[in-house]
Formats: structure tokens, C-alpha cells, sequence
């Protein structure tokens, strides 16, 4: 039989040997294991001091983005809702009233913006999906809560703050092939 | 009645009891770190620097939690059990000599409660009571799995009980006294018990293990079977009097054996470096003192390496290992004293 | 000392009366068990420490330790235990009456004690006890150590089932 691994052994009901039968050295061998593993650097880390580094495409809390002057780019088309696989986005749209136009990118904007960090998995779909690259998944964690109901993220979570310092970065994700990828997608939704 | 003598015994066995608590707390403590450590972890480290409030915050969640008594369990008995259970554990540390003597105001103190001519035995009879906590406690929660974790207590403890008493029957031969005290001062200087009796000591520390109910003998309270054995029922503070029992027993053993087989307080070449007898005396008990904390070490090192026994296998290993072993270790003894002593 | 006396002695009076009466036979075990710890007591005050510490090891930590474990295993409840009807209980009681009659009537001049030897305050310690059962009471000792051996095999041949009577193993497919 082939094995995936060579280290694999063939159990054998052979007579033990006075030296397996008292057990004592194999005991002690275990025991020599065990200490040797005492002195060894620690798998872990001291998490919240430390963070382990994050790879760049890394997949967590979501943000609606802010264009250049502070207007949201979220149009609420539903597209997001539509390819969320665990159906964790809500949304309710709303037009744009005259002298909003400081506030909304569109004509059109979402009044109302939820995702459900319980039923969300992460996934990155509806960051693929976004016409208008209004939202994007970052490399921030979701927090834990004692209740069910916080878990329930609307737009004053989601969306980020006006200020140029406090915008959230997300340009790490941005390669040139994702870049062009959603410059066609606008193109094609606009169309 | 004397009441210096009477006032010191009091208060030296009220600062041993504490001293046995405390240390028990911080080998609760002490065995996540050595668990942690030996597989590449960090145990706990978030209560106080290096976690070291972390027994302090058990004792707390053990206390705030929710008293239960099962409806069908016998009330009293349920009670009683964990009692027993720590009392007897307790009782054992008034035997044990914690050091020589120390010399307060131009009188000699013994730091050792109660020094009977038949010290050792007492260690036996408390243990072989100790058996009880478990054993109605087990009955009392009215729950199969626990009276199957309290009966396997009892079975393993009479049988490892016999090996136990067996391996010291030949270190009596070579101390020919009873009285814990005589032990250690006939240990003097290198003059240990394991250097004559390693095959003694061997079947002391397996049976130690087996009375403790210390993996790789922790078959009455093994989770895998029994959901937690004798214990299963119990919960908030009569669980950790439980508990806490088990690390007194081990802090305890861990001292009746540096005391039969290491030479207790005695620390080498002490006597040479000109010392007051005062600090030789406190040396000593701090010598005692790292003595046992490294065999309780080595319990837990024991306890995070060994897979547990089956039942069968520990049966065998009791009844026809180790008794058979501890039975040819008396006769090589007794041969050896029969044909020097009388030469 | 005399106030220990009788305070170890209401003990086992009392525990010993619970062995009798209570209805469940855990009581009763724990009862006994309370009852040698007095017995125990009482050993420490004759100075014969051994003995205590034997007693409790062997009686209080070991027999003890096997009734309750039976007991354990059998689960005993009220409901069953057999009740006795009335001509029984009378027929028990005569019958206990007689005995101890009986008893009386052979023990009556052995009430007065006339100690063989001298009452020595040594005599329960361990050189004491180790020096007695080795020279003067050596051949009864051994006599009765054979006998023990000797029931321990008789158990372990009763224990022993037959290679005959064990149920055998189904035959193996295929053979």
C-alpha cells in the first residue's frame, strides 16, 4: 500500500523484550520528550499585546468607503445583498434630496445599511460584486460581544469617518489587477 | 501543661496549615503553567504578573458559582464527602518533620507537630480513611457514573495500598524505626534512602501516584469515561474542596517521600560550613521545602507525559507487578541485614 | 483524660445503637465506621499507639472500606429488604435473649480481671507488640499466617472459573 507519508509503521504483535516489557525506559524516554518541550519557544503568542502580522488580502470587518470629498459611494443597488451567500446584508435605499449632494456620490443612496456579523462568513463576495467599490473587507477585527444584538453592524459602524486621517486604508487590496477589474465593472454596470 | 509548648504547637501548626494551602493553591496554578509549557503554551498569564493571581481568581469563580444539590442525592452525605475528603487530607501534615530543631529564647523547639513512634502508619491510616470522601460522595450524588468513579477510587486505593505498604515494610528493615523524626536524622549528610532502596522508592512513587488519583492513574475521575467520576454531581465550592483535596494529598506525598527517601531536611555538608544551629535549621526547611516542590514537579510531569492506564492494566500492574517487586525487595533486604547484622 | 474517656465512649455507644437502628445500611456502615474511630481513640489512651493505627488501617480503612463497597454495589434499598412479620421479630428477640443469656453464663467468671502480667504502659507500642508476637507467640503467629495464605488461595480457586463452563468463543469466519 502506498503511503502519503515515509513515516508510517507497521504495528507488530512480536514478543516484547525484557527492556519494552518493564516499560521503564520507554517511560523515561516520554519523559525526556516532555522536558525538552518545556524549554522550547512557545507556539503561541500574548495576543492582544502582540498581533500576528496579517497577510495584506486579509478578510475582516467591512467598511463603506467615502470618495475624495467625504461623499458616500454606496448607491444601494443590492448588489452585495444579492451575491452574499449567508444573506447577512440588509439595505434601504432612499433618493438623494437637493442639497445632500455634499453627503452622497449618487442619485440614489442607502438609507439604511446592515450586515449581521453572525451570519457573515467573510467571503469577500460582496466586495466583488460592488459596482461603485464602495465596500471593501479590511484587515480589522470583528469584536466580541456579550449579546446577540451589536452584532448587528449598521451604517454608523460601517461607513468611515469624513476626516482624511481617520479614513480606513484599503489600498493594499487595491493591486492593478483588482483595480482593473472593478473599473470594468463600472463601466459595465453604468452601460 | 506547658502553655510556651502548647502556644508554639498551636501556632506552627496553624502557619503548617496555611503553608499546605497555600502551596496547594499555587500547585493548581503551577500545573497549567507546567501543561502549558510542555505543550508549547503559555498558560495563564492574564490575572496579576505572570498570572500569578490566578488561584486567588479560581478560589473566587469557585465560591461565586452556583451551590447544586441533586434532589435524589442524600443531602447529608453529599455534604460530608467533600469534608472527609480535605480533612483527612489536612490531617496528614501534623506527622511529617518540616525541620530539626530551632532554638527561641534559650529553648528547643522541634518543628514537627507530633513526633509518633509510629508516624509513618498515621500517614497510612489517614490516607486509607482519605478513601472515604470519595467513596460516599460518589454514592451520595445518586448518579452511575459517579458511584463507577468512587468504587474504582476504592478498589485502586486498597490495592495499591498493599503494594505501598509492602515497599516501605523494607524501608523500615533498613531504618528499623517507625517514627518519621528517626528517619530523617538517620539520613544524614549523602546517607538517602534511594541510594538503598531504589527499587522501594520506585514502587512507593507508582503507588503515590495510584493513591492521589494522579494520572496515569486517574481512572476514577477520567473524563473520557466518567464525565468527571465521583465529581460529576458536585459543583461550585464542595467540587473545588474536591479538587483542592487532590493537590493537598499530592503537596503531601510529595513531603512523605523526600522525607522517607531524601533525606528530609537534611541538607549535605551543611555541618561543616560553621553555621548557627538556628540557620541550619531554616536551611534545612527550605531545603525540604524545594525538595518537595520538585517531586510535585515531577508528579505533574508524570501527569502531562503518561496516557491513562485501562482498568485491567492497573489491576496488573498493582496485584502482579508491583507486589510481587515490592515483596522480592523485602526478602533482598532482609537477606542483605540477616547476613551483615550478624557478622 | 477521664472526660476523653467518656466522651470517646458516649461515641461509641451512640454510634454503635445507629449501626443497629438506622434503616438504610449505609448509615449503619458509616455508624461502625464512626465507631472504630472512637475505638481507635480509646486504643491512644491506653498508650498503645500501634494498635490504634492498626485498627484504623485495617478495620476503619480497609474492611470498612469492603462493606461499603458491597453494600455500594448491591444498592440496598428499604424496598428490598424482606419486611418481617411480627412472629418473627418475637422469635428473634427470644432467640437474641437466649445467647446472650448463654453468654453471660460462660463469661461470668472472667468478669473479674486477673492480669497475667502486670499492666506495663508499653505494652501497645510497636517494639512492645513486635517483641511479644515474635518470641513468645511466634509459632501461633506463623500458624496463623499460613492460615490466611491458605484462604486467600481457597478465594482465588472460587474465583477461578473453569476453562469448561466459560461460554466458548464464536467459531472465526471463513475457518
Amino acid at each position: 500500500m502506498q503511503t502519503l507519508t515515509n513515516r508510517s509503521k507497521v504495528v507488530s504483535n512480536k514478543k516484547m523484550t525484557f527492556g519494552e516489557w518493564i516499560y521503564l525506559p520507554a517511560i523515561f524516554k516520554g519523559m525526556s520528550i516532555t522536558l525538552k518541550h518545556f524549554f522550547k519557544k512557545k507556539a503561541t503568542i500574548n495576543y492582544p499585546e502582540e498581533q500576528r502580522e496579517f497577510s495584506p488580502v486579509y478578510r475582516g470587518q467591512h467598511v463603506l468607503k467615502r470618495d475624495e470629498q467625504g461623499r458616500e459611494r454606496c448607491t444601494a443597488c443590492g448588489l452585495c445583498a444579492v451575491a452574499c451567500p449567508a444573506e447577512a446584508i440588509t439595505m434601504l435605499a432612499a433618493e438623494r434630496k437637493p442639497g445632500e449632494e455634499h453627503l452622497y456620490r449618487e442619485e440614489k443612496y442607502a438609507a439604511k445599511y446592515e450586515i449581521n456579523m453572525l451570519r457573515c462568513i467573510f467571503c469577500g463576495d460582496c466586495e466583488e460584486a460592488c459596482p461603485k467599490e464602495a465596500i471593501f473587507l479590511t484587515d480589522r477585527i470583528v469584536e466580541a460581544k456579550y449579546q446577540r444584538k451589536p452584532f448587528v453592524y449598521g451604517k454608523d459602524i460601517l461607513v468611515e469617518p469624513v476626516d482624511a486621517d481617520k479614513r480606513i486604508d484599503v489600498t493594499k487590496r487595491q493591486t492593478q489587477n483588482v483595480l482593473k477589474f472593478k473599473q470594468n465593472k463600472r463601466f459595465a454596470h453604468n452601460r | 501543661m506547658d502553655w510556651i509548648l502548647f502556644l508554639y504547637k498551636f501556632v506552627f501548626l496553624i502557619v503548617i496549615f496555611l503553608i499546605t494551602l497555600v502551596v496547594a493553591m499555587y500547585s493548581t496554578y503551577g500545573e497549567r503553567k507546567v501543561a502549558a509549557f510542555m505543550q508549547d503554551r503559555r498558560g495563564p498569564n492574564r490575572a496579576g504578573p505572570f498570572g500569578l493571581l490566578q488561584p486567588l481568581a479560581d478560589g473566587v469563580k469557585m465560591f461565586m458559582k452556583e451551590e447544586i444539590i441533586p434532589t435524589t442525592a442524600n443531602r447529608m452525605l453529599f455534604i460530608l464527602g467533600p469534608s472527609i475528603a480535605m480533612t483527612t487530607a489536612m490531617l496528614t501534615g501534623v506527622v511529617i518533620p518540616w525541620g530539626g530543631t530551632i532554638t527561641i529564647g534559650g529553648r528547643e523547639f522541634s518543628m514537627q507537630i507530633a513526633d509518633l513512634n509510629i508516624g509513618i502508619l498515621y500517614v497510612f491510616a489517614m490516607v486509607s480513611i482519605g478513601v472515604y470522601g470519595i467513596m460516599i460522595g460518589g454514592w451520595a450524588s445518586n448518579n452511575k457514573y459517579a458511584l463507577l468513579g468512587s468504587i474504582r477510587a476504592a478498589s485502586q486505593m486498597i490495592s495499591y495500598e498493599l503494594a505501598m505498604g509492602m515497599s516501605i515494610i523494607a524501608l523500615i528493615l533498613t531504618t528499623g524505626s517507625l517514627s518519621l523524626h528517626d528517619i530523617v536524622e538517620q539520613q544524614q549528610g549523602w546517607h538517602w534512602n534511594i541510594i538503598y532502596q531504589p527499587i522501594g522508592f520506585l514502587v512507593f512513587i507508582i503507588c503515590a501516584l495510584a493513591e492521589t488519583n494522579r494520572a496515569p492513574f486517574d481512572l476514577p475521575e477520567c473524563e473520557t469515561e466518567l464525565i468527571g467520576g465521583y465529581h460529576t454531581e458536585y459543583s461550585s465550592m464542595k467540587l473545588g474542596f474536591y479538587l483542592f483535596a487532590e493537590y493537598i494529598n499530592m503537596f503531601i506525598s510529595s513531603a512523605v517521600m523526600a522525607t522517607l527517601y531524601f533525606g528530609g531536611y537534611n541538607v549535605p555538608l551543611i555541618d561543616q560550613l560553621g553555621l548557627s544551629q538556628n540557620t541550619v535549621t531554616l536551611l534545612g526547611s527550605l531545603f525540604f521545602f524545594i525538595k518537595i516542590l520538585v517531586l510535585i514537579f515531577v508528579f505533574m510531569w508524570i501527569r502531562w507525559t503518561l496516557p491513562r492506564f485501562r482498568y485491567d492494566q492497573l489491576m496488573n500492574l498493582g496485584w502482579k507487578k508491583l507486589m510481587p517487586l515490592a515483596i522480592f525487595n523485602i526478602l533482598a533486604t532482609g537477606t542483605y541485614y540477616y547476613f551483615t547484622a550478624f557478622n | 483524660m477521664v472526660f476523653l474517656f467518656y466522651l470517646l465512649s458516649a461515641v461509641m455507644v451512640i454510634s454503635g445503637l445507629f449501626v443497629v437502628f438506622s434503616r438504610s445500611p449505609i448509615n449503619s456502615v458509616l455508624s461502625l465506621i464512626v465507631c472504630f474511630i472512637a475505638m481507635a481513640g480509646h486504643y491512644i489512651l491506653l498508650n498503645s499507639q500501634f494498635l490504634a493505627v492498626v485498627h484504623l488501617i485495617v478495620y476503619t480503612g480497609a474492611i470498612m472500606v469492603l462493606f461499603l463497597f458491597v453494600i455500594m454495589l448491591l444498592n440496598l434499598n428499604r424496598a428490598t429488604i424482606p419486611q418481617k412479620t411480627s412472629m418473627t421479630r418475637v422469635a428473634a428477640v427470644v432467640a437474641g435473649g437466649l445467647f446472650f443469656l448463654v453468654m453471660v453464663a460462660a463469661t461470668r467468671l472472667t468478669f473479674e480481671i486477673h492480669p497475667r502480667y502486670p499492666f506495663s504502659s508499653k505494652i501497645g507500642l510497636v517494639s512492645e507488640v513486635g517483641k511479644a508476637l515474635f518470641h513468645e507467640f511466634l509459632l501461633p503467629f506463623e500458624v496463623s499466617s499460613v492460615l490466611f495464605i491458605s484462604a486467600m488461595i481457597g478465594a482465588m480457586i472460587f474465583g477461578k472459573k473453569d476453562k469448561e463452563s466459560l461460554p466458548q468463543p464464536p467459531p472465526k469466519e471463513g475457518a
